[in-house]
C-alpha cells in the first residue's frame, strides 16, 4: 500500500494553484510527471536525497490519473485533502452552491461505516 | 501568577467570515442571525479583559504533515502570519499577522515537559483556519499576542480523548503557575459531529443531531466523565469521519475543570454541521463591557 504517496500527491497538488490548474487540464500527464520527478521530494532536502522507493501501486495511479475520487475513498486516501482539492477541481463547474460537495457525497452513498482505513 | 480570565470552546467554521461580510445577493439567509450569535459571543471575551490568547486548534495538513507529525505542538515565535492559499480559495480567509507571546510559549513548553507532556514545537509556524476563525469571530482587531497549540485530530495514530482531556488540565494548571501578572483566555476550536468527504457531507444540518445535542449536554455541564465513558478513538467515526476534531473540545472541558458548568452556552444549526459556543470564568464573571454588546 503507498496510501502515504497517494496523499503526498493530493497535498502537494492542492498547495499550490499552479498546480490545480495542471492536474485539472492534465490529470494523466500531471500524475506521471509528479510519480517520475517528485513523488520522493523531501521536503527541506536536495536533490540528491531524495527518498528512493516511492511508487503508486497501479491502482492508486489509475484513480488520480482519472480524477476518480470514489476510487480514492474506498483506497483510504485521507478524504479532507481529497475533498478540499476535489472542490478546487471542480466545484466551478456547478452553478448552485454546494453542488458538487452534494453530488460528491451522493456518488460515495454506497460506502458504510466502517468507511475505508484511511491511517498510513 | 497569571490569571486565567476566561476558558472558550467554540466550532470554527471556515465560511462564517465570508457569509458575515457578504452583501446584497451574495448574502447567505442566515447569515444575520449568525452574526448577531457571534456578537454576543464575542462579548463573552471581551468582559474577560484578556491580554494573552492561548489558541488550542489543529493544522488541516497545512504545515504540519505525514512526514513529521507531531501529536500535540506548541508555538514559540514573534509574529505568526495566518492562512494559507488553499483556504483563501476555499473559504475566503483573508491573510492576517498575529503577534507571539514567547515567554508563555516558553513556559508551556518546559513545564508540559517537565509534567509528562512530550510537546513537540515550532519557531516558525504560519497558523490556519483553526485558529484564525475563533480569531475573527471573538477577537476580529486581532490585536492580543497569542500562544498556538496544535492538537492532531486528523491523521491516525491518534491520542486517545483521555489525553486531550489530560492536557487540557495540565495547561490549565500551567498557565495558573505563569509568573506574570498577565490575565490569559485559553481558547479552543473543535467540532461537533462533521463529515468531510464521505457521504454523510453537507447534509441540511450535522451528520449525528443526536451525537450533537449528547456533546452540548456534556460540556455545558462539564461532565468529563460521562463524556470519557461514552467517547472512544472509534466511536467518534460514527457520528461523521471528521468528528475527531471533538476531542478538542475534550481538551477545553480539561481546562475548564471537572464539573465546571460553562458560565455561557450557544447553539445554531446550520446546513452541514451545528455550531457550538461555550465559555467559562474560572475567576467569577466579569462585569459587562457597556460596550452596547449584548451581555
Amino acid at each position: 500500500m503507498s496510501k502515504y504517496l497517494m496523499n503526498k500527491f493530493l497535498y502537494t497538488v492542492d498547495r499550490d494553484p499552479d498546480l490545480v490548474e495542471r492536474y485539472r487540464e492534465d490529470p494523466r500527464g500531471t500524475v506521471t510527471w509528479w510519480e517520475a520527478e517528485h513523488a520522493g521530494t523531501l521536503l527541506n532536502a536536495i536533490g540528491a536525497e531524495a527518498t528512493t522507493h516511492p511508487e503508486f501501486t497501479h491502482e492508486e495511479r489509475e484513480a488520480l490519473a482519472a480524477h476518480d475520487y470514489v476510487k480514492l475513498f474506498e483506497l483510504g486516501a485521507h478524504p479532507f485533502l481529497t475533498l478540499t482539492l476535489f472542490i478546487a477541481l471542480f466545484e466551478r463547474d456547478y452553478e448552485e452552491p454546494m453542488a458538487f460537495q452534494r453530488e460528491y457525497a451522493a456518488r460515495l452513498a454506497h460506502f458504510s461505516l466502517p468507511y475505508p482505513d484511511i491511517a498510513t | 501568577m497569571a490569571t486565567l480570565a476566561a476558558v472558550i470552546a467554540s466550532t470554527h467554521h471556515p465560511f462564517y467570515y465570508k457569509a458575515s461580510t457578504a452583501t446584497g445577493e451574495d448574502r447567505p439567509p442566515y447569515a444575520d442571525a449568525w452574526v448577531a450569535k457571534i456578537e454576543a459571543f464575542r462579548e463573552t471575551l471581551s468582559r474577560a479583559r484578556p491580554d494573552v490568547l492561548v489558541m488550542v486548534g489543529s493544522d488541516h495538513f497545512h504545515q504540519l504533515w505525514l512526514d513529521n507529525m507531531p501529536q500535540f505542538l506548541v508555538g514559540k515565535a514573534p509574529v505568526y502570519d495566518a492562512n494559507w492559499y488553499n483556504e483563501e480559495r476555499e473559504f475566503g480567509l483573508p491573510r492576517m499577522r498575529l503577534r507571539g507571546q514567547e515567554d508563555l510559549s516558553a513556559h508551556l513548553l518546559r513545564s508540559g515537559l517537565d509534567s509528562g507532556f512530550d510537546l513537540a514545537f515550532s519557531n516558525e509556524l504560519r497558523i490556519d483556519h483553526s485558529i484564525t476563525c475563533p480569531i475573527i469571530t471573538l477577537r476580529p482587531e486581532a490585536d492580543l499576542p497569542i500562544v498556538p497549540v496544535y492538537t492532531n485530530i486528523f491523521a491516525p495514530p491518534l491520542p486517545q480523548p483521555s489525553r486531550f482531556v489530560h492536557l487540557g488540565k495540565a495547561i490549565r494548571e500551567m498557565i495558573e503557575s505563569w509568573p506574570s501578572n498577565l490575565r490569559v483566555a485559553v481558547i479552543g476550536t473543535g467540532h461537533l459531529s462533521l463529515e468531510l468527504g464521505g457521504p454523510r457531507q453537507f447534509g441540511p444540518h450535522g451528520p449525528d443531531p443526536e451525537f450533537d445535542h449528547k456533546a452540548v449536554e456534556w460540556i455545558a455541564g462539564g461532565d468529563i466523565e460521562g463524556c470519557l465513558s461514552e467517547v472512544t478513538l472509534d466511536s467518534l467515526w460514527t457520528p461523521g469521519n471528521a468528528t475527531h476534531g471533538f476531542m478538542d473540545f475534550m481538551l477545553m472541558m480539561g481546562v475548564a475543570g471537572e464539573g465546571a458548568r460553562a458560565d455561557y452556552t450557544d447553539t445554531l444549526d446550520l446546513f452541514h454541521t451545528m455550531e457550538a459556543y461555550f465559555t467559562w470564568y474560572p475567576n467569577g464573571v466579569p462585569a459587562q463591557t457597556g460596550t452596547g454588546a449584548r451581555p
